[in-house]
Formats: C-alpha cells, sequence, structure tokens
C-alpha cells in the first residue's frame, strides 16, 4: 500500500515543470516534501488558511457544494493544492512552454 | 421707501440701565395696498409647479487622515506537533512522520488527491491556458481618441522644510524605481536645518522613500548607472561628486576631494559608456567640465574649460548648467551654458583647444535642458528663456524649430523615447505640456496642470508611457500619459525625419541667403565715408532704444489687453456692468498710459 503511494508521488515529482510536491496534515506538519524545510513550513502555513477560506467561501455560496481543488496561478508559477479532510496535497508547477 | 421711526431721549438719561415693561401694540406705519402696482403682473391661472416630496439629503464630503500603511512579510514557524515529539528531535519527526503514512486514511486520501493532481499537472503541460492570445492583433490598433494623461502617484518630500525636487532618475532595469534630488538652487537662501537627503522612491510605496542617500552637500543631480543598478552618481550643491552603492546603504560610497571638484553647483551629471561602466563626467557653471572614474575619486581625470575663445582662460568660461551625452555618438557631447549658448565638443580632439568644436546660439537665458532626439541624434532639443527649440546640427545660425513665447519660464524638456516627434516640457507655472509635431506644430497637443507651484524637472520612462515630473516643493508626480502618446504610429518615422529636414534646408536657404545681404552691406559700407558712419550711428543709437522700448511697451500692452479681455468674457457678469468695465478699461488705460508703462516695468523687473 504504502509503495503505491510512494510511487504515485513520486510519478507527480517527475512530470515536466513541477518544482515541489508536499503533503500537509489538517495541523500543518509536513509529511513529506521535496522541497528544504522552511519552504515547506511557510507553504504548509500560508495554503492551509487559504484552503480553509476558500472551502468556506464555496459552502457559503451554496452549502452542498464543496471545495475540490484549488488552482493559484502567479507570475513565476503555479500553486495546486488538493484538499483532503484531513490532509493537503501541494505541488508547485512551472507550466512554462 | 423709507420708514423712520423717531424718539426722544433726555441727555441725562443717557447710559441709565435698560427698563423693560409690556405695553399693548402700536402700529406704526399702515402701507395699504396700491393696485397700479398689479397691472405690472399678468395673472396665470393654472399654475404649474414642481413640488418633490422627498428626503432632504445633503452631501458631504470627508478625508481621512493619511493612513501610513507598511507591507511586512509573516514567517510561520513549524508547529502543530503533538505534545509527545520533539520538533528539533530528528529521530522523533521521522517516527512521527513514518507512523502517518502507515496510516490507512492517508494511503486512501493521497491516493484520491494524487489522481486529481495529476490530471490538472498533465492538463497544465498540455495547454498553457494562461497564455498571451492576440499579441499581434495590438500593433494594428489606430488610436483615435483625444490624447490624455492622469496622475497615478504622488510622492511628497517626508521632510518639514521641503526642498525643490531638482533632478529624477529611473532606475535603468524594469523602472520601479524613482531616484529624486532633493535641494534648494536659491543662492543662499536655503533654510536653516534643511536636510540635505535625497531619496530613492519604489513606485508601489508613496509613503515611505525606500532608501533615503545622505551626501554632505544637498544633491543638485542624480543619476542610477545604467550598467549596475546598485550604484548612483551625485553631483552636490558645494561642487563635490558623491557615489553611493545601494548595497552598502545610505551613506556615501565614494566622494571627490573638495579641492579638485567643482567650485559651483554641479548641474549635470552622466554616466559614460565605458567598458569598466564606472566613469562619468560632470559640468557645472563655474565653467569646468570634469572626466571622473568613480574607483578613484580623488580627482578628475580629464578636465575640459569652457571657453569658446579657445584660450583656456577660466574667466572667460561660460558656466555649464545642462550636459548632453548620447551613447550611440560617444566621442560627442554637448553643454549648455548659463549664458544660453550651446557648445558642442568632441572628447577625442588632441588639444583642449579643439575639444570645443561648434557653437549655437541657443537662448536669451540658461540652457535649462538639452537632450539628442533619440531616433535622429543629428537634432537636439533644448529648452531656455521662454521657448523650447529644436537645433539640427548642421544648422549653426539658428534653430530648425521653436514653439512660441509662453508666459511662463520653462524649465526642462525630454524627448519621448518610443515616438520621435512627442517631446514633454515643463513650465514654471506647473503645466506640464506634450507636444507632438505630426499632430500640431503651434500649439502643445496637450497641457496639463500639474500642480501649483513651479515643476523643475521631468523624466519619461524608457516605456514613454509614465512620466515624472519634480516640483518647487518636492512633490514628485507620476502620470501615464494615452496610448495614442507613447505608441509609435504608422509612419511617423518618416514623417517626423523628413519634417528634420525640411526644416533644416530652409535654415540653411536663409542663412545663405544672410551671408550674401551681408556681405552686399559690407561692400556697400566700404564705399560709404567713415565718420559720417559713427555719427549717424551715436544719433541713431538713442532714437533706435527709444523707438525698441516703445515697440516692446505696445506689444506687452496688446498680449495684457487681450488677456483681460479674454477673462472677462469667460467669467459670467450680468450683462449691463460688463460694456461700462470694458470702457472704463480703455479709458483708464489710455490716460494711465505713462502710469501703466512704470507699473509693467516693475513687473518685468
Amino acid at each position: 500500500m504504502t509503495a503505491e503511494v510512494e510511487e504515485t508521488l513520486k510519478r507527480i515529482q517527475s512530470h515536466k515543470g513541477v518544482i515541489g510536491t508536499m503533503v500537509v496534515n489538517a495541523e500543518g506538519i509536513p509529511i513529506r516534501t521535496t522541497l528544504d524545510n522552511s519552504t515547506t513550513v511557510q507553504y504548509a502555513g500560508l495554503l492551509h488558511h487559504l484552503t480553509m477560506k476558500a472551502k468556506s467561501t464555496v459552502r457559503d455560496i451554496d452549502p452542498q457544494n464543496d471545495l475540490t481543488f484549488l488552482r493559484i496561478r502567479s507570475k513565476k508559477h503555479e500553486i495546486m493544492v488538493a484538499p483532503d479532510k484531513e490532509y493537503l496535497l501541494i505541488v508547485i508547477q512551472n507550466p512554462c512552454e | 421707501m423709507e420708514i423712520v421711526y423717531v424718539y426722544v431721549k433726555k441727555r441725562s438719561e443717557f447710559g441709565k440701565q435698560c427698563n423693560f415693561s409690556d405695553r399693548q401694540a402700536e402700529l406704526n406705519i399702515d402701507i395699504m395696498p396700491n393696485p397700479e402696482l398689479a397691472e405690472q403682473f399678468v395673472e396665470r391661472n393654472p399654475v404649474d409647479t414642481g413640488i418633490q416630496c422627498s428626503v432632504s439629503m445633503s452631501e458631504h464630503e470627508a478625508n481621512t487622515e493619511r493612513f501610513e500603511m507598511e507591507t511586512r512579510g509573516v514567517n510561520h514557524v513549524e508547529g502543530g506537533w503533538p505534545k509527545d515529539v520533539n520538533p528539533l528531535e530528528l529521530e522523533q519527526t521521522i517516527r512521527f512522520r513514518k507512523k502517518v503514512e502507515k496510516d490507512e486514511n492517508y494511503v486512501n486520501a493521497i491516493m484520491q488527491l494524487g489522481s486529481i493532481m495529476e490530471h490538472c499537472i498533465k492538463q497544465n503541460n498540455a495547454i498553457d491556458i494562461y497564455e498571451e492570445y492576440f499579441n499581434d492583433e495590438e500593433a494594428v490598433e489606430v488610436m483615435e481618441e483625444a490624447p490624455s494623461a492622469k496622475t497615478i502617484n504622488v510622492f511628497r518630500d517626508p521632510q518639514e522644510i521641503k526642498r525643490a525636487a531638482t533632478h529624477l532618475s529611473w532606475h535603468p532595469d524594469g523602472n520601479r524605481k524613482l531616484a529624486v534630488a532633493y535641494s534648494c538652487l536659491d543662492f543662499q537662501r536655503a533654510p536653516v536645518g534643511m536636510s540635505s537627503d535625497s531619496y530613492i522612491w519604489d513606485l508601489e510605496n508613496p509613503n515611505k522613500p525606500e532608501l533615503a542617500l545622505k551626501p554632505s552637500s544637498p544633491l543638485v543631480t542624480l543619476e542610477f548607472n545604467p550598467k549596475d543598478s546598485h550604484v548612483l552618481l551625485g553631483g552636490c550643491y558645494n561642487g563635490q561628486i558623491a557615489c553611493w552603492d545601494t548595497r552598502k546603504g545610505s551613506l556615501v560610497a565614494e566622494l571627490s576631494t573638495i579641492e579638485f571638484s567643482h567650485r559651483d553647483p554641479v548641474y549635470g551629471t552622466i554616466w559614460l559608456q565605458s567598458k569598466t561602466g564606472t566613469e562619468c563626467f560632470s559640468a557645472s557653471t563655474d565653467g569646468q567640465v570634469m572626466w571622473w572614474d568613480i574607483r578613484k575619486m580623488s580627482e578628475p581625470t580629464e578636465v575640459v574649460i569652457m571657453d569658446i575663445t579657445k584660450k583656456e582662460q577660466l574667466e572667460n568660461a561660460l558656466g555649464a548648467i545642462s550636459l548632453e551625452f548620447e551613447s550611440t555618438l560617444p566621442t560627442k557631447f554637448m553643454v549648455g551654458t548659463e549664458q544660453g549658448i550651446i557648445v558642442s565638443c568632441n572628447r577625442k580632439a588632441k588639444t583642449s583647444a579643439e575639444k570645443i568644436v561648434c557653437t549655437f546660439p541657443g537662448h536669451h537665458g540658461p540652457i535649462y535642458a538639452l537632450q539628442r532626439n533619440p531616433f535622429y541624434p543629428k537634432n537636439f532639443l533644448t529648452v531656455g528663456d521662454w521657448t523650447a527649440r529644436i537645433w539640427s546640427e548642421d544648422s549653426r545660425e539658428s534653430s530648425i524649430m521653436w514653439t512660441k513665447y509662453h508666459m511662463a519660464y520653462l524649465t526642462d524638456a525630454a524627448w519621448s523615447p518610443t515616438r520621435p516627434a512627442v517631446f514633454f516640457t515643463t513650465k514654471m507655472d506647473g503645466t506640464l505640456d506634450i507636444w507632438d509635431f505630426v499632430f500640431k506644430q503651434c500649439d502643445p497637443a496637450l497641457s496639463l496642470k500639474v500642480c501649483d507651484e513651479a515643476l523643475f524637472c521631468l523624466r519619461v520612462q524608457d516605456n514613454g508611457c509614465l512620466i515624472a515630473c519634480g516640483s518647487q516643493l518636492g512633490t514628485t508626480t507620476l502620470l501615464e500619459v494615452s496610448p495614442g502618446l507613447s505608441t509609435l504610429q504608422r509612419n511617423e518615422k518618416n514623417v517626423a525625419s523628413s519634417m528634420f529636414e525640411r526644416e533644416t534646408r530652409r535654415e540653411k536657404i536663409l542663412e545663405a541667403r544672410h551671408r550674401e545681404m551681408r556681405l552686399k552691406e559690407k561692400g556697400k559700407a566700404e564705399g560709404r565715408d567713415e565718420e559720417q558712419t559713427d555719427e549717424d550711428l551715436t544719433i541713431d543709437l538713442e532714437a533706435l532704444v527709444s523707438k525698441a522700448e516703445e515697440e516692446f511697451f505696445d506689444i506687452i500692452f496688446a498680449e495684457l489687453k487681450k488677456k483681460e479681455a479674454d477673462a472677462i468674457k469667460l467669467t459670467p457678469m450680468p450683462q449691463q456692468p460688463s460694456p461700462e468695465e470694458d470702457q472704463a478699461v480703455e479709458e483708464g488705460e489710455e490716460a494711465a498710459g505713462e502710469g501703466k508703462s512704470e507699473e509693467v516695468e516693475e513687473e518685468l523687473a
């Protein structure tokens, strides 16, 4: 089972343009990360709040709805967040052509 | 009609306290209605009146106090670890992580999230949905809109004692920063306690300057090094040249020694194109142009004296007030002087006398700005007295194009870096004029009142869209011009170059004719008696002077009258008094003709 997880994460990391991948739990502890610790902690702390806010926004507008994916495109790269009840999967990709 | 009520009071009762008492109402005046007045009115039945039944409201403006904001980042610290795990202990954290990874929930969650994520990643890689569409089509748009400009930001001098912003320089990379030099150019009238700081502003933050540069004497000019954006060169009020490195802080990195520096404020400093990127030169009103290498600021590498009689006498030298250097013509440079003459020099000449190549007669006053056209370097723009003139290097007797005489002194000018036919000028009354001579030659295409005080300097950003201008109270205003004035129009280069050539040819023809006429007159004069011509000359001189004065004052009066007539037409005054006022004004002027001339003299003086 864990082998599949490993394989999935490795596959994600090996895609073109992916700068970093990390898995963070609900308390903000980075479980798995390919970036250095300080960057990971920054991303974990900031994106957790943002995901919560986005989730509550979606549910405020329609309580039956829920947040499935969050994409933040910035000048330099794109931050993608897949939220779960307990964990967050964060991928930073630079989709340059 | 007057209604009067008379009462009598004894003198002995003056000053007594008032004793009020009640009494019956007395009818003093009874005015009966006069039916004859009704004949002046016509009865109107029915009457149409509008009534509004609504809540009466009022509009009120309030401006809050300036709110200072600062942007700060927050640094997160790792946390959330359960109590039994010490985050600093690597073993414990690894053990915790391994435990989480074995959790079934974790496995399921990751598998599911992983597949969603992969989908999006692949999507990103397949198509760049954020790309710039219709990139090519922008060039085809024809700009039909009227030229306009709007103020984007205002940077105020944070000091209490306001100084004038005398020079501006844009950051060479990305143009996100602006360096402004502040100083008080009134001779010996700088207020006590005036700070000598100059600032570098970040365009995003107009509340607080990004960096303060602290020289020993206020800076008159300030320039970023185009090769190394951390290095700045400043010319001080006391004649020294100072150099900063923004990485090192706000104190001066290098300072020239006072003995070898200029003896007057340094009015122009420009960086040179050199392999080392450390060479620069400066000019000042003491008549010298000095070349420096910032690695060794103890003395200049070269000095040229602006003596146009080529005798290199400092006493005869002309004070330089503006300096011009174009990197595409590295051996030539031009100096605009206080006396109104433009001197073109060649740096590579063998002897110092040959350094000064030629002079142009220039303006009636100091030349405050001098710049070559970035597209056609043979033509350059100068500003001085009340006009702006465009010159061509080929025509040395006069300018090829000039604006009319304005009401206020022109202080600075600059070409637009993107359009060869557009230039900007600033005036002492706080207006910024944008001239586009393929559109209109006699008036500016756009004239904006930027502020109430005089504008001293102007700088256009490299993209041609943003203009920064500095005023007398240290306020730097950032304006954005409409795209019509900053994007190159079709055919504009050809039109502009043909205009320049046409005007140059016209000037050459005029010059040739003048020369012919002068030669003819010389021939005639040699034939006549010399004594007679001398006497005639002396008598004629006085008559000529008085005639010139008369003509001058007549022109001034005509202009003033025209201005008053315009002003009267514009102000909404009731019809009856205005023709009387006009007459009164005219009579007054005729009667007090002499008196007014004295007043005008005082105003002008």
